[in-house]
């Protein structure tokens, strides 16, 4: 040893001292951060992307109790161990020798029109065999969840069309026979019938407001029935073609036979898709995957939003947050410039200061109960009095809706972007403020051509703020327009276009509502985490954005810092 | 005329009055800054203001275009007019003031916008919009400040992308493409290396030809190479005004003496 370590190495204490523990405390609660929030994303990423991915199809016989032998269809989603005790416990009688624990394995058996249930648990003990025929089909339907099992004969109109070993590529043809069918049908009910039914109404609004003017029998009335006369009968034709459409769908059927044996006729119509996973290819499955992944982002939901996409969920929070972005930012900036440029910089100004700062900390329901008292009743019903008094009692602005859920946003977020616009208002340097002040500029034209530019990357990062709090926040939303589901988006052909009044849909509420009311706890499981990892997602990009535009826009308004 | 001490003016042609002030005092809230101070600045001539630091030169020079009514608690006693007009009455529409009277600061403070939005930045608070027009003053001011070689082929980049020199003079060619009738100048060379220094110094001399100039240094040499007439300032006070040759050669009053032979840093 050489002196100099002597001197310098003097153990624990000295080590202590070096600072190196208090670096290594840091580098730990860092890693320890970056650890959590990788593993949440990584563990809602595989248990929500997961979901996609065909699953093998079991046929399993095993034995219960009765010493029967039963059959059962399904997808294995997971094997637990149980304790004996517990099955004891619960009545059952099993025979599992001296071990305390059994595996038992949940089969998701679909077929919930004949069974009653999706879900069964089946104790591996109780297994005789199980296989993975290549011939079993999945049919995702409409109504009623998965069916599995086989295709027995293909029906169209009643005759028999074909039974045998091509049924599966026959069945995907007629499929998409009747698929066509199904979109044209869709596109008259939505598109067509949908404008007239929008017409209709606004023609039953006009005439209910001649009706308040006391005007009715005028010749704008009478106006106002011929074109609603003329309306019904194109409806009549529509409607007549919807059914054409319908009925041509309804004709095919397959017949299937379910694992206890029994056969079932399903129509054509009624199916999404069918498929066969345990004779899919790795690629096959990679394309079956993806087709489901798009389905998710791109449909609307079905079933208790157990199936089907969450595109509505998704159109919803982001125009929320683009609408509360809209109204947020020009409210906030102003009240920041007359805080910090114009207020008198007393004790009412820092009490007002402090009043913002602590309005961030408020509870976002406060903000939900405020909202539906002010935005909602008071303020929508007003409105209603005035301009729509013809709808009445019925509420068009007097109910939740977008645009209160975006205002109720846009208060509860207005808070951080005062605080971070002040904050960079403060920072822009007084030279640059004296130099167009010597210019003979205003204090108006300061701020407006040079203080604001200047301050806008600071603005940025107060949306930034304001939109990731917002695009997160649930529970003020329930109260003041988001639903489960919503018939309709809020952005559509018919006048004006953004329905600022009608109800929509959002992630967040999506999550709790598929996760926590839905009746099939374990269907909706993995869409929970799905939806989630989408949130997640939509916030990144919105936040992603924003930033590159303030990257931009601090490179473009750089100042000297002195 | 209370002008520059007596005799020695008259060997020249008599000059016409600019800035006046008469007894300034000023005020940050109740510390006082200026004592009392009375002078006449010619017109067509560069007018240095030399003096310790703290001794109010920077206040009595942003007082000429009413800067200081942006300090908080600042006040002002006395008088100051500008070609006879009292600048502090209350019919004076400031902006309008300060359009006449350029200025030009400590460093270089481009606004964060191109080498042309930042001199046109004036003309456009002043409703000029015609861009032919715009580019014309625009290079002519550029010509005055000689950056318009160094700078035609970038007129769109961004300000601070300059040099510092050349920033201070496109910061002067701001303030002249307004065609102010005086020129303030706060240690405008202060941030600046030597050659850029002697290129700003040049441009001075220059300048007088059309605007009446003030600038304010803690060079004396820089106040001898460039000033006509040179004012020594202490705590506040106005000691000595007189031509700078005379100012520098045979002062009067013993505090300048010490001041110009450094008998204080
Ligand atoms: N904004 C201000 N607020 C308060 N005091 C100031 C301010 N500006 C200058 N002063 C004071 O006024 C005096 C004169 O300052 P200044 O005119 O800047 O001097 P100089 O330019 O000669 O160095 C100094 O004592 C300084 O501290
Ligand atoms: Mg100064």
């Amino acid at each position: 040893m050489s002196a100099t370590t002597n001197k310098y190495n003097l153990g624990l204490k000295s080590w202590f001292h070096s600072g190196l523990p208090w670096i290594w405390l840091n580098a730990a609660a860092v890693s320890a951060s970056l650890i959590l929030v990788i593993g949440l994303l990584l563990l809602i990423a595989v248990r929500g992307l997961g979901h996609f991915w065909p699953k093998d199809v079991y046929e399993i016989s095993h034995q219960q109790p009765d010493n029967r032998v039963y059959r059962v269809i399904g997808e294995r989603i997971r094997t637990e161990p149980v304790g004996i005790q517990r099955l004891l416990d619960a009545g059952m009688q099993i025979d599992a020798g001296d071990r305390s624990q059994i595996e038992r394995s949940l089969i998701k058996t679909g077929n919930r029109d004949i069974t009653g249930l999706d879900f069964r648990w089946i104790l591996d003990i109780n297994i005789l065999s199980e296989n993975t025929p290549a011939d079993i089909t999945v049919l995702e339907r409409k109504e009623w969840g998965a069916f599995y099992g086989y295709i027995k004969e293909i029906r169209e109109a009643n005759t028999i069309i074909n039974s045998g070993a091509t049924q599966y590529g026959l069945l995907n043809e007629k499929l998409a026979e009747v698929h066509q069918l199904l979109s044209q049908a869709k596109s008259i009910e939505k598109d067509k019938i949908g404008k007239l039914n929008y017409e209709l109404e606004r023609l039953r609004l006009k005439q209910r407001k001649l009706e308040l003017k006391n005007k009715a029998g005028t010749a704008s009335n009478t106006d106002i029935q011929q074109r609603q006369q003329a309306l019904e009968s194109q409806y009549q034709i529509y409607f007549q073609q919807l059914q054409e459409l319908n009925n041509a769908a309804a004709r095919t059927t397959v017949i299937m036979e379910a694992m206890g044996g029994e056969r079932v006729e399903i129509s054509l119509a009624n199916i999404v898709r069918a498929y066969q996973p345990n004779d899919m290819s790795v690629f096959g499955k990679l394309i079956f995957y993806l087709a489901k992944l798009w389905e998710f982002v791109s449909e609307d939901p079905r079933e208790a939003n157990t199936e089907g996409g969450i595109f509505p969920a998704i159109f919803g929070t982001i125009i929320m947050v683009l609408l509360m972005s809209v109204v947020v930012t020009p409210f906030g900036v102003v009240a920041a410039v007359y805080l910090y440029e114009y207020a008198n910089q007393g004790v009412l100004t820092r009490l007002i200061r402090v009043a913002v700062n602590n309005l961030a900390g408020v509870p976002s329901i406060v903000y939900g109960v405020f909202g539906l008292g002010f935005f909602v009743y008071t303020l929508g019903g007003g409105i209603d009095q005035l301009f729509y008094p013809e709808n009445l009692p019925a509420p068009t602005f007097g109910t939740p809706g977008l645009i209160w859920a975006s205002l109720t946003l846009a208060l509860l977020t207005v808070p951080v972007v005062i605080v971070s616009t002040e904050e960079g208002l403060s920072r822009v340097p007084s030279a640059i403020r004296e130099g167009a002040f010597a210019l003979g500029a205003t204090k108006a034209e300061t701020i407006w051509k040079t203080i604001l530019p200047i301050s806008s990357p600071a603005i940025m990062t107060g949306l930034i703020l304001a939109i990731a709090r917002a695009a997160g926040e649930v529970a003020p939303l329930m109260l003041v327009g988001v639903v489960k589901l919503a018939p309709s988006l809020p952005l559509d052909g018919n006048f004006p276009y953004l329905h600022l009044d009608r109800k929509f849909m959002h992630l967040g509420f999506h999550i709790y509502d598929v996760g926590f009311q839905s009746p099939n706890v374990e269907a909706a499981r993995p869409l929970v985490y799905a939806t989630a990892l989408l949130l997640v997602l939509i916030i990144i990009v919105l936040n992603l954005t924003a930033i590159y535009i303030r990257n931009n826009l601090r490179e473009k308004y750089k100042v000297h810092d002195n | 005329m209370s002008y520059p001490l007596q005799q020695t003016v008259t060997a020249e042609a008599p000059e016409t009055p600019c800035i006046e002030t008469s007894k300034l005092s000023a005020y940050y809230k109740s510390k006082q800054a200026l004592h009392d101070v009375s002078i006449t600045i010619p017109e067509n001539k560069v007018t240095a203001f030399i003096g310790p630091s703290g001794c109010g030169k920077s206040t009595l020079l942003r007082s000429f275009n009413r800067l200081n009514d942006l300090v908080d608690g600042f006040r002002l006693d006395g008088n100051i007019s500008i070609h006879g007009q009292n600048i502090y009455s209350p019919d004076v529409y400031v902006p309008e003031l300060r359009s006449r009277v350029g200025m030009v600061f400590q460093k270089p403070n481009p606004f964060p916008a191109s080498i042309v939005d930042n001199i046109a930045y004036g003309l456009r608070l002043k409703g000029i919009r015609k861009s032919t027009m715009i580019h014309e003053m625009v290079e002519w001011a550029l010509r005055s400040v000689y950056l318009w070689d160094e700078v035609k082929d970038r007129l769109n980049d961004n300000a601070l992308s300059l040099s510092g020199g050349q920033q201070q003079r496109l910061i002067i060619a701001r303030a002249i493409v307004m065609q102010p009738k005086v020129l303030l100048l706060d240690e405008p060379a202060s941030a600046l290396d030597p050659i850029a220094t002697f290129k700003l110094e040049q441009l001075i001399q220059n300048l007088k030809d059309q605007y009446t100039v003030v600038i304010v240094t803690h060079n004396m040499q820089q106040a001898g190479r460039v000033s006509d007439y040179t004012a020594f300032m202490y705590m506040g006070k106005l000691i000595e005004y007189d031509l700078t040759a005379t100012l520098f050669t045979n002062p009067k009053e013993r505090l300048t003496e010490d001041y110009i032979t450094g008998a204080y840093g």
